[in-house]
């Protein structure tokens, strides 16, 4: 009896299955496959006896690393810069969105597609972009603007100071268009109704957004500081290593997880101690991203990832 | 007084959206700019909107025949037709799936997909599982594969929509008439989700299109492979290289000879720029509508 209902189900849901397979297949490669290779954070990595086969090394990666500044440094730009960029980049997409929604501008159009055209750029050709600003010896910014002032070119790729003010606004540049989206897309919705009403009422335009506008916002605010917050452990690899141009003096502050973890694998060699940070920023960041979802399915269910 | 009111925010408006539109813009028109001017004018005088001499000799030298530059955009252009026309199989396929509401083991199967978007191996097992398992270094497949392919948020995305926007009375009709599967998939599903299938591809396309990671990565010793990204990548590296060593002296010239001309590479990233500025206006609308529909998840 079980297995007439067995060959049912089957020849039922059989081509389902088979539907699913390709993609779950190349989950299983891309995604699953390489979870085991995490035990090389524990481990003196030998190449020729592989991944298993070395020798293990107990917590010793992680103490190295904990030992040294590098820890500290990578920890406090991924989160200190990720800090920033929420808070800039809420700041200025809220208030370009509702800019946007009150104007009524033929040019509307231009200033939505203009300010999302970035977005869609690569990041080695935003690092051109700003390196015909940056660039020591023909750059915008020391030939055309500090010259003219009678200013000392400055060698922007040396110099640490300016790069977390360069960071910010590349990424804001960048990110901005596409966070405007989804704020304008939430006001377009609300009720038009309350506007009205409160027109009648004599509210002016400012009040009306900081009355109206703003505090219908704010849950979709809260959303996407929470989804932000759950990513903090991560960093967008090709700002941190294209845009300073991976340039050795700027490390202290252009050094997050993920160019560490880079660097350590691919130009320093020094494998295990970035197994050991990489295995750092998946657990860390897997915490975050389930503590952030569990609190947004509280508060929406709609926006969760689960 | 109510619109004069109005009428200082609209004029307010229009001056702080219009300074934001041109901070976006404006350095792209300088990169546009910089590949138009003379070489040696660029060289003397540095990156400038309004050039002395312009010149299109960057453009003939591109476009005058055998050359990296040609190679890498036609690479760029096979990689991402065959990543977009692979991804949009394998997301719509497992999309589908996902979207049988009374399909055994739905739950497990929506779980694996989601947990991938939770918990990330990182970049050194990946890395050792592609290139040790799988020999995908110094491949064509090791720009192709690795993380681009398919990505649950894609396959989120048409999930719902499948779920949202295929009536069930179709389908049962259909599964009446003794439609297969895969013809109710092929024949009633997709083309009834053409505008999240756009969305998706356009996603997809651009991600394969931008990518400079997996060649940067995988691709060690056949830089004929590169795409025109990790050509650019390339290219700039060396810059930065022989001016770190050569100091300020001009002995960077010898190094500086085997490498192109400042407006070369210049117009080497607008080219590489240039299929997404053309197809920026026809798809805008599609690309706004995914980011909406993903929401606060993107």
């Amino acid at each position: 009896m079980k297995t007439k209902i067995n060959k049912k189900t089957m020849k039922k849901y059989g081509p389902i299955y088979l539907m699913a397979l390709p993609g779950l297949l190349y989950l299983f490669i891309n995604n699953y496959m390489p979870l085991p290779g995490l035990v090389l954070a524990f481990k003196k990595y030998n190449v020729k006896k592989g991944i298993f086969g070395s020798d293990w090394a107990g917590l010793s990666n992680f103490k190295y690393l904990f030992a040294t500044k590098d820890a500290f440094i990578i920890t406090r730009n991924t989160i200190c810069y990720n800090v920033a960029f929420i808070l800039i980049n809420v700041i200025l997409a809220v208030a370009v969105a509702i800019i946007l929604s009150e104007l009524n501008s033929r040019l509307k159009k231009f200033y939505q597609s203009a300010i999302l055209l970035p977005h869609l750029i690569s990041a080695v050709i935003i690092s051109y972009l700003v390196f015909a600003f940056l660039s020591t010896e023909n750059g915008f910014v020391n030939n055309s603007i500090l010259k003219p002032l009678g200013v000392e070119g400055i060698s922007w790729y040396t110099e640490k100071k300016y790069w977390p003010f360069i960071l910010i606004f590349v990424n804001a540049w960048k990110r901005i268009g596409y966070d405007c989206i989804i704020y304008l897309a939430t006001i377009l919705g609300f009720d038009k109704g309350y506007y009205e009403a409160a027109a009648i009422d004599g509210a002016t335009k400012w009040q009306q957004i900081t009355k109206i506008t703003i505090p219908m916002l704010k849950p979709t605010i809260i959303m996407m500081v929470l989804m932000a917050v759950g990513r903090i452990f991560y960093s967008d690899f090709g700002l941190f290593y294209q845009v300073p141009q991976n340039s050795g003096a700027l490390y202290s502050v252009t050094n997050t997880i993920d160019t560490y973890v880079y660097r350590g694998l691919l130009e320093l060699g020094d494998i295990s101690m970035s197994a050991a940070a990489g295995l750092y920023q998946s657990v860390v960041g897997f915490i975050l991203i389930l503590s952030a979802n569990l609190l947004v399915r509280k508060l929406d269910k709609e926006s969760a990832l689960f | 007084m109510k619109t004069r009111e109005d009428r200082r925010f609209q004029i307010f408006g229009n001056i702080v959206m219009m300074a934001a539109a041109l901070t976006a813009i404006i350095p792209m028109i300088l990169l546009l700019v910089s590949s138009l001017t003379d070489n040696d004018t660029l060289i003397r005088n540095g990156y400038s909107f309004f050039p002395e001499k312009w010149s299109l000799s960057a453009y003939q030298y591109i476009f005058q025949g055998n050359n990296s530059a040609i190679h890498a955009y036609g690479i760029s252009i096979l990689l991402t037709a065959t990543g977009t026309v692979l991804s949009l199989i394998l997301t719509t396929t497992l999309a589908y799936a996902l979207s049988k509401k009374n399909l055994p083991g739905r739950g497990i199967l929506t779980f694996l997909v989601v947990f991938t978007m939770l918990f990330n191996g990182g970049l050194v097992p990946t890395y050792m599982n592609y290139t040790n398992t799988f020999g995908l270094k110094n491949t064509f497949f090791g720009l192709l594969i690795p993380n681009l392919l398919m990505n649950a948020f894609n396959v989120l995305l048409v999930k719902s929509y499948f779920v949202t926007s295929v009536p069930e009375e179709i389908m049962e009709a259909a599964n009446m008439d003794g439609a297969s599967e895969f013809q109710m998939f092929y024949q009633i599903a997709l083309p009834l989700s053409k505008p999240i299938i756009a969305t998706v591809g356009l996603f997809v396309g651009i991600a394969y299109w931008n990518d400079w990671q997996n060649g940067y990565i995988y691709l060690t010793r056949r830089t004929d492979l590169y795409s025109i990204q990790n050509l650019l990548n390339r290219m700039i590296q060396n810059i930065q290289f022989l001016s770190q060593s050569a100091g300020s002296s001009g002995e960077a010239s010898i190094g500086l000879s085997m490498i192109p001309t400042v407006s070369v590479r210049m117009a080497m990233a607008v080219v590489g720029i240039l299929p997404i500025i053309i197809i920026y206006p026809f798809v805008q609308n599609s690309f706004v509508k995914g980011i909406t529909l993903g929401g606060v998840k993107g």
